[in-house]
């Protein structure tokens, strides 16, 4: 179990009907055809209507439908539910529904000492041990030791179950999740209602296969009610949520609809260009959903394709954006240089993923925080932002399409995999706390010079195509200050490199500062940006808990950096830098600011455990 | 206040930049047709758009006294797609070269072709790299000499016209950067078409590749080697006394280049239709050369097919029909909501 607060031990449990438990964590494991994903969110979107706070992390293979039983065809989706806020997945399981001998081998060793292991043993056949390169029967050969293993004749009791449905038997075998499902409701007392109405809806026009699977779930339900396979059931109480009105988001969710909140707002038709890629392609598949909004998505015929529409709707007054990964980005690159020196608003969603190169698409990583900053040719600054949450995407899209548009600038957001597919209740906001940024296009013939400035925020005035008397060409040469025609002059390269720079420069007087969670000065700061905010924020208040002294601040903007950060450095013994990368916000801070910061870099291609953290704030603080 | 289009001259069209292509170039020649048939299209010069990638062909967008983007190497289809596509009210042209637009931005070329943006694409051939100063392009000939083929070219080169059949351009024409009645004519009808138009231009580079049309454009060469197309009309060509004609042989599906006379008459030859929806015969056409075959000159292929942008607009609209404008309110609280009351109970 978990430590975050105080909770009980599942292993011991009393033969009480009902036990409480303050936060569970589970991991649905199976074959990438087992339904685990839908598995999954069907416990979490129950889970949240009972009320729980909740945080998910589904992990899935590259391979749309890997071998089955193999090793890297294991698709698992793993939830955390709580009666109090939680703002990460959780360290380590504390129950397994492994679907198959691979699963098992895959995720047994996440598992929590003496957590509960559900086992379908139907697939726990020689055949499928060989396929998951198993030599010995795992619940025989002493790797179980230790944990509480239920076993299950999964595939049969589903196919018994069904005896009466019209389904061929490889539907049947399809809808053993749902059986899995029914006895994780009853193990910790959901109602199965609003699964029972979601397979309606879904399977509106297969009812037999609607029917077959609420049949399992319910099968499932009674199986533990009748059989007395577990002794105890728990109830996880639902948490106290601010009043409102909620609903679960990911993070990639969360950008599309900021986006079109942005596009509202602004008061321009939002345009997407986009070429596939994992993990970014839902940001495109949402946005296409979105089009009586008036949103227009284009899939490109590649990844500078997409960017370069988007450009050339930006110069035509819309808002251009683009949704990419790290390959992606590599290849926007050129483009993007382009939107800086002609100084259009551009959005570039970049979902990271783990590099380099092709690398690992379905695992996460933060390690394209150089490449934003850096990866063009030139000297070429732009702002970067970073949300911290799957719901606060949404904010930070945003945030970055407000930025854009004001400044005239390329913005780069930085996603990555944990938050695109974790998912989160989401307070939604009232509309009155979105900003409004009404966009005007410039329309005054008389003296209009293209790269003339704003004296606030030195963007340049936004002329588009259309208005007439205003014909002006733009381009990505050099550009002579204010009119803009083709310039070579030594000292006004200078001075538009620095106006440049300048722009960017200023987005930080418009940005909030830094916030110190804890004491603001002291022995120790953690630093984080981006998705790491949760796992951040939980370890640092176990620390807490445990009588250390540690502060934690959260970079959202990365560039400019708040102006209050170099203060906030020095203000701390020691600052502690996690990132998911080999140490690229170290490299920046210590570049910066001359501050000798401690890296914490991870590059495993998953999220920090809250343990790591911990154990590296004992470090720095040298006590055990 | 949109312009006059009535009083529009083709010194409006002209930028206040000093144009500076080498003395002698066909740029020269192509700008002044294109500045010269502007005025005539009734269109407001601030809603005509000029795009163009990287070249010496690309620096035409400083020229023209329009709304103007000089991009980046090879993108100017895709970033016109992009500007048409959410502004269709705007005339996008495209001004691009051998080099940029089928070597580096070949990819992008082919999806505005094939998926008929509206836009219109003036490809300058000069069969050679002017600006980085002459390195073989992608439509040079095999054999050529140049700075980076200092033994001859390798490439099998690309003929622009036939790529952009192959891509399905709904227009397809070629013209020559000096036969500016045939140019200013070609780009009139181009100017009209509703889709995607290519235009490939034979242009001379006097300093990198003189001479590379010179066995078309030579005077005593322009009637004896130039097919021009006409609509309904036979497929003949060649100066008096020694005209000829093109004929299909139907077991070899081969084009016969005869001598008119003799018992061969011009109702003998094919007769021309640009809006064949097969682009077949439009392909034999293309890829005739000589010193077998005269150079096909005008509208290869004109055909009506939906435009793109036309089609995003459509389905937006369709959508908004269907399911209203949506308000931001609709949007946030869709999917699966449910509430939590001050005193923490939790309604669906």
């Amino acid at each position: 179990m978990t430590t975050e607060a105080p909770t009980e031990d599942l292993g011991a449990a009393t033969p009480a009907e009902q036990q409480p438990l303050s936060e569970v964590v589970i991991r649905f494991a199976g074959d990438s055809g087992d339904g685990m994903q839908i598995t999954g969110t069907q416990f979490t979107s129950t889970s949240a209507l009972v009320g729980n706070d909740l945080s998910t992390l589904p992990d899935f293979p590259a391979e749309i439908r890997a071998p089955a039983g193999t090793l890297p065809g294991v698709s698992a989706f793993q939830v955390r539910i709580a009666d109090h806020d939680i703002h990460t997945p959780g360290d380590a399981p504390d129950v397994l529904v492994a679907m198959n001998p691979a699963a098992l081998e895959v995720n047994l060793k996440d598992l929590e000492p003496n957590g509960v292991v559900i086992l379908n043993t139907d697939e726990f056949t020689a055949r499928n041990f060989k396929k998951a390169g198993l030599e010995t029967d795992p619940r025989e050969d002493g790797k179980l030791e230790g944990y509480r293993v239920f076993e299950v004749d999964l595939t049969t009791v589903t196919r018994r179950a069904l005896e009466d449905s019209p389904l061929d038997v490889r539907a049947k075998d399809r809808c053993k999740n749902f059986f899995a499902l029914g006895m994780c409701y009853w193990l910790f007392s959901r109602p199965m209602e609003p699964t029972v109405e979601w397979l309606q809806k879904k399977f509106a026009k297969k009812p037999e296969v609607a029917e077959a699977n609420i049949t399992c779930l319910r099968a499932g339900w009674n199986y533990c009610d009748i059989t007395g396979l577990f002794q105890v059931k728990y109830e996880v109480e639902s948490a106290a949520l601010r009043p409102g009105t909620y609903r679960n988001i990911n993070g990639n969710l969360a950008l599309a609809l900021g986006s079109v909140a942005a596009s509202r707002k602004s008061g321009l038709p939002l345009f997407l260009g986009s070429y596939p890629i994992t993990p970014a392609s839902d940001l495109l598949h949402h946005l296409s959903t979105m089009k009586h909004y008036g949103v227009t998505t284009f899939q490109a015929e590649d990844e500078i394709a997409a960017v370069c529409a988007a450009i050339g709707a930006s110069f035509g007054g819309a808002l251009g954006m683009c949704s990419t990964s790290g390959p992606g980005l590599a290849l926007k690159a050129e483009a993007i240089n382009l939107a800086l020196m002609v100084e259009l608003p551009l959005v570039v969603f970049n979902i990271q993923r783990a590099g380099p190169s092709t690398g690992m698409p379905t695992k996460t990583e933060q390690s394209d925080l150089l490449q934003a900053m850096f990866g063009r040719n030139g000297e070429a600054p732009l702002p970067v932002i970073a949300p911290e949450s799957p719901a606060d995407c949404f904010w930070a899209a945003l945030e970055a399409c407000r930025v854009a548009v004001e400044s005239m600038v390329p913005v780069v957001l930085l996603s990555d995999g944990y938050l695109a597919n974790g998912a989160e209740p989401w307070r939604l906001p009232d509309l009155s706390e979105l900003p409004d940024f009404p966009v005007e296009f410039h329309s005054e013939v008389e003296g209009f010079a293209p790269y003339s400035r704003d004296d606030e925020t030195l963007a340049r005035p936004w002329a588009i195509p259309g208005t007439a008397g205003l014909e002006h060409r733009i381009g990505g040469l050099e550009k002579q200050d204010l009119t803009g025609n083709v310039s070579y002059d030594p000292d006004n390269h200078q001075r538009m490199t620095d106006l440049r720079a300048e722009k960017v420069a200023r987005v930080a007087r418009r940005i909030a500062p830094l916030e110190v969670d804890g004491p603001t000065k002291g022995k120790l700061l953690v630093l984080g940006w981006g998705s790491t905010q949760g796992t951040i924020h939980g370890a640092v208040k176990a620390a807490r808990a445990e009588g250390l002294e540690v502060s934690r601040a959260h970079l959202r903007w990365l560039n400019p950096f708040p102006s209050n950060l170099e203060e906030v450095l020095a203000s701390f013994d020691q600052v502690l830098v996690p990132e998911m990368n080999g140490g690229q916000l170290a490299f920046l801070l210590r570049g910066t600011f001359l501050a000798d910061v401690v890296s914490y870099p991870k590059v495993e291609g998953k999220p920090f455990y809250r343990h790591e953290i911990v154990t590296r704030i004992k470090q720095c603080l040298e006590v055990e | 206040m949109a312009t006059d289009t009535t009083v529009l001259k083709k010194k409006d069209f002209q930028s206040d930049q000093e144009v500076r292509w080498c003395p002698g170039c066909g740029d020269y020649a192509i700008l002044s047709a294109l500045q010269t048939v502007m005025p005539e299209l009734g269109i407001p010069k601030e809603r005509l758009v000029v795009i163009s990638g990287i070249g010496c062909s690309s620096r035409f967008p400083y020229y023209m006294n329009t709304f103007g983007f000089h991009t980046i190497h090879g993108r100017a289809p895709a970033i016109a797609t992009g500007l048409k596509t959410s502004r269709p009210d705007l005339e996008v042209w495209v001004i691009t070269g051998d080099g940029d637009a089928l070597s580096i931005g070949g990819n992008h070329l082919i999806h505005a072709l094939r998926r008929n943006v509206n836009l219109k694409i003036l490809l300058f051939n000069n069969r050679i790299y002017g600006l980085t100063k002459g390195q073989y392009s992608p439509t040079s000939e095999v054999g050529k000499r140049t700075k980076s083929t200092p033994v001859g070219s390798i490439d099998t080169p690309f003929d622009p016209v036939s790529v952009a059949l192959g891509a399905g351009a709904s227009m397809v024409a070629r013209s020559v950067d000096i036969f500016q009645k045939h140019l200013k004519e070609t780009l009139r009808r181009v100017a009209e078409h509703s889709g995607s138009a290519f235009v490939e231009i034979l242009q001379n580079c006097n300093i990198f590749n003189d001479g590379a049309f010179s066995y078309l454009t030579d005077k005593e060469q322009r009637e004896a080697e130039g097919l021009y197309l006409e609509h309904g009309q036979p497929l003949v060509f060649g100066p008096e006394g020694a005209r000829r004609g093109l004929r299909l042989d139907p077991t070899s599906l081969r084009l016969e280049n005869v001598a008119l006379g003799d018992g061969v008459e011009a109702e003998d030859c094919l007769v021309w239709d640009e809006n064949r929806p097969d682009p077949a015969l439009a392909f034999l056409l293309a890829q005739c050369r000589p010193p077998e075959y005269p150079t096909a000159l005008g509208v290869l292929r004109r055909v009506e097919r939906p435009t793109y942008d036309g089609a995003v607009v459509e389905q937006i609209a369709q959508q908004q029909e269907r399911r209203g404008t949506g308000t931001l309110e609709e949007l946030l609280y869709s999917g699966e909501t449910w509430q939590v009351a001050a005193d923490g109970s939790i309604r669906r």
